[in-house]
């Protein structure tokens, strides 16, 4: 009834906005909430807080006791800055390389093309783990890593034992593998953006390497970056891969520990933990990035969730703070 | 090419005198289909040529032609004097590099049916986009030419706006301001007010008038036969890929040679009045 425009419309009827009509009975839902409630209790019981015989000791099921001694422990927090380090330093081999590829992918040159789709098909067509393996013996074709020209003089000679490192095996092996999926990332984004685009930037006299990476690459960004956020993710969890070739990631960290105390299912849990940890930030970074390159292809963005909390807060209790009307 | 890098003063003032546009024998084939067969057509220094015809009759690739935004199969088209796309030498063509291509099409600004506007930056960003990174114009003196030409398409106040909060006719004037911001000789119209709502047109219409008023040499593909009689000072007609009449617009337009053009005429007038 404040509603300014009510007093200008002609009442023609009766309205329908203030009365609250009965809703449909569900009884479904109550006995779905009843059960569901049910099963969780018991699960966090269950999993939480029962506890079992265990040798000598009263333990939880999961042996909650251990994951909260180990949880915080400097040799896990090494295995977790390792696997961080192997996820940024892989993700950024595989976002360079599937850009470099994606754009010989789409040029029209056909050596080039050709060569990123033998690239793709070699490097997606092989499970990663043989690939790290693979990397991790070079030095069985290669004992000494010559740098040079082909047939012609060398100018760097390499011992490969002392210079494929476990890491650099598992970088490469993750991050070449990476660069194969990106591409293909890259190349659906570069094609979700219209012609028109580049048609507008060359007749504004750009070259066609200045318009991709000014015009087509931004725009592209949009599509290439929910994927890519998974693929982050997905590095995350893979890089334990590189627990098998001797790097000592978090996953491999945890093995050390109970290799000699056999707790293997709390550690299991504490490494299973931190790479919830780490996704959840991940997860909340992709969110952030995603508003960013969608600039201009929503009228209004929406508020963030902390914006939208402060609203909330500044409506419990007007006056506390004022917030820019478009904050 | 990477590294050489162009004062930031406007390119090449050298003179030439002759016709601004001249095309002739131009031919364009897509596989077997041939979409221009044979055109040839002449642009005055600062003359508005308006080009009509149904659709399909080769009008809108024949004017991306001219910035080389389409390769043509055989004749030759000249801007300002200059082979576009080739270079001639000893009577042989030579492909220009992408550079090179680029340095020409900067004086030729061009205007597109669906605007193109860059939809991630905003009306500065996309009119400052190209003098900035093309001409290397410094920041305040390209903000400062793209406030006055917002204020000469009248939309000062759209500054900050994204093209998504943009109406379709604020974005072809922004597209327009966006062309004029790399000082062209040339400014090439194809179907501007085609994607518009009718109530739309007019105000893109009277800046394109302006803009011809101002002594712009100006090529439009249009339906719009009230601009075409208010503003062309030439008209040609196209049909199947050929040039079928050219000439001063008041002939061309209220007394026509050729049958097809009368006919093409007296459809496009009675659909005027239809929707009037």
């Amino acid at each position: 009834m404040t509603d300014p425009q009510e007093k200008t419309r002609p009442v023609a009827g009766p309205t329908f906005i203030d009365e609250k009509p009965v809703p449909v009975p569900r009884p479904g839902r109550w006995v779905a909430v009843v059960v569901l409630t049910l099963i969780a209790a018991w699960g966090v019981y269950t999993l939480g807080f029962e506890k079992i015989q265990r040798g000598h000791l009263m333990q939880t099921r999961l042996g909650w006791e251990v994951v909260g001694q180990y949880f915080l422990s400097p040799n896990i927090f090494n295995g977790l800055l390792m696997t961080l380090e192997l996820t940024v330093a892989a993700m950024a081999i595989g976002i360079i390389g599937g850009v470099v590829l994606a754009v010989m992918r789409l040029s029209s040159n056909a050596m080039l093309s050709g060569a990123s789709a033998l690239y793709i098909w070699f490097f997606r067509g092989t499970p990663v783990l043989v690939q790290l393996l693979f990397w991790f013996n070079l030095s069985y074709m290669f004992p000494r890593i010559d740098i040079g020209i082909p047939f012609g003089p060398v100018f760097v000679s390499l011992d490969a034992n002392t210079f494929i490192t476990p890491f650099l095996a598992a970088l490469l092996g993750l991050g070449l593998h990476e660069a194969a999926y990106m591409c293909e990332i890259v190349r659906a984004g570069i094609l979700s953006v219209d012609e028109g685009q580049e048609e507008a930037a060359q007749s504004l006299g750009m070259t066609r390497r200045r318009a991709m990476f000014r015009i087509i690459l931004p725009q592209a960004m949009k599509v290439i970056i929910p994927p890519t956020g998974s693929q982050t993710i997905g590095m995350l969890k893979m890089s334990s891969l590189a627990s098998v070739i001797t790097v000592v990631e978090l996953l491999h960290s945890v093995q050390l520990i109970y290799a000699s105390t056999y707790d293997t299912v709390p550690l299991l849990i504490v490494a299973s933990l931190w790479y919830l940890v780490v996704t959840s930030i991940l997860t909340v970074g992709q969110y952030y990035v995603e508003r960013r390159y969608s600039r201009g292809s929503v009228r209004n963005q929406p508020l963030t969730p902390l914006q939208r909390l402060r609203r909330m807060l500044d409506d419990f209790h007007p006056g506390m703070r004022q917030l820019p009307p478009n904050a | 090419m990477m590294f050489r890098r162009r004062a930031a003063t406007a390119p090449s003032t050298e003179r030439h005198d002759g016709p601004m546009v001249k095309a002739a024998g131009v031919y364009k084939r897509y596989g077997p289909l041939e979409i221009i067969r044979g055109v040839d057509f002449e642009v005055q220094r600062g003359e508005v040529s308006v080009i009509i015809g149904p659709s399909g009759s080769g009008k809108t690739t024949f004017l991306r032609c001219i910035n080389h935004l389409e390769k043509i199969d055989a004749g030759r088209i000249h801007v300002d004097g200059k082979t576009v796309g080739y270079r001639e030498v000893d009577g042989r063509l030579h492909e220009l590099r992408d550079a090179e291509v680029c340095r020409n099409r900067e004086q030729i600004g061009m205007v597109f049916q669906n605007f193109n506007l860059f939809p991630h930056k905003n009306v500065l960003e996309n009119i400052i986009e190209a003098p900035r990174g093309v001409r290397k114009i410094p920041a305040a003196q390209a903000k400062a030419r793209a406030y006055e030409l917002l204020e000469r398409v009248g939309l000062s106040d759209k500054v900050r706006a994204y093209p998504a909060q943009l109406s379709g006719g604020q974005k072809q004037r922004i597209a327009i301001a966006r062309a004029l911001a790399m000082d062209p000789k040339l400014m090439l119209f194809d179907e501007p007010t085609s994607a518009l709502d009718p109530e739309l047109v007019g105000e893109v219409l009277s800046v394109m008038k302006q803009l011809a008023r101002d002594g712009m040499t100006m090529v439009v593909v249009t339906h719009e036969m009230g601009f075409a009689q208010d503003v062309a000072d030439t008209v040609t007609f196209m049909s199947d890929g050929k040039v079928v009449e050219q000439g001063p617009a008041p002939e061309v337009l209220s007394n026509p040679e050729e049958e097809r053009t009368r006919a093409f005429l007296a459809r496009a007038m009675s659909e005027r009045r239809a929707s009037a």
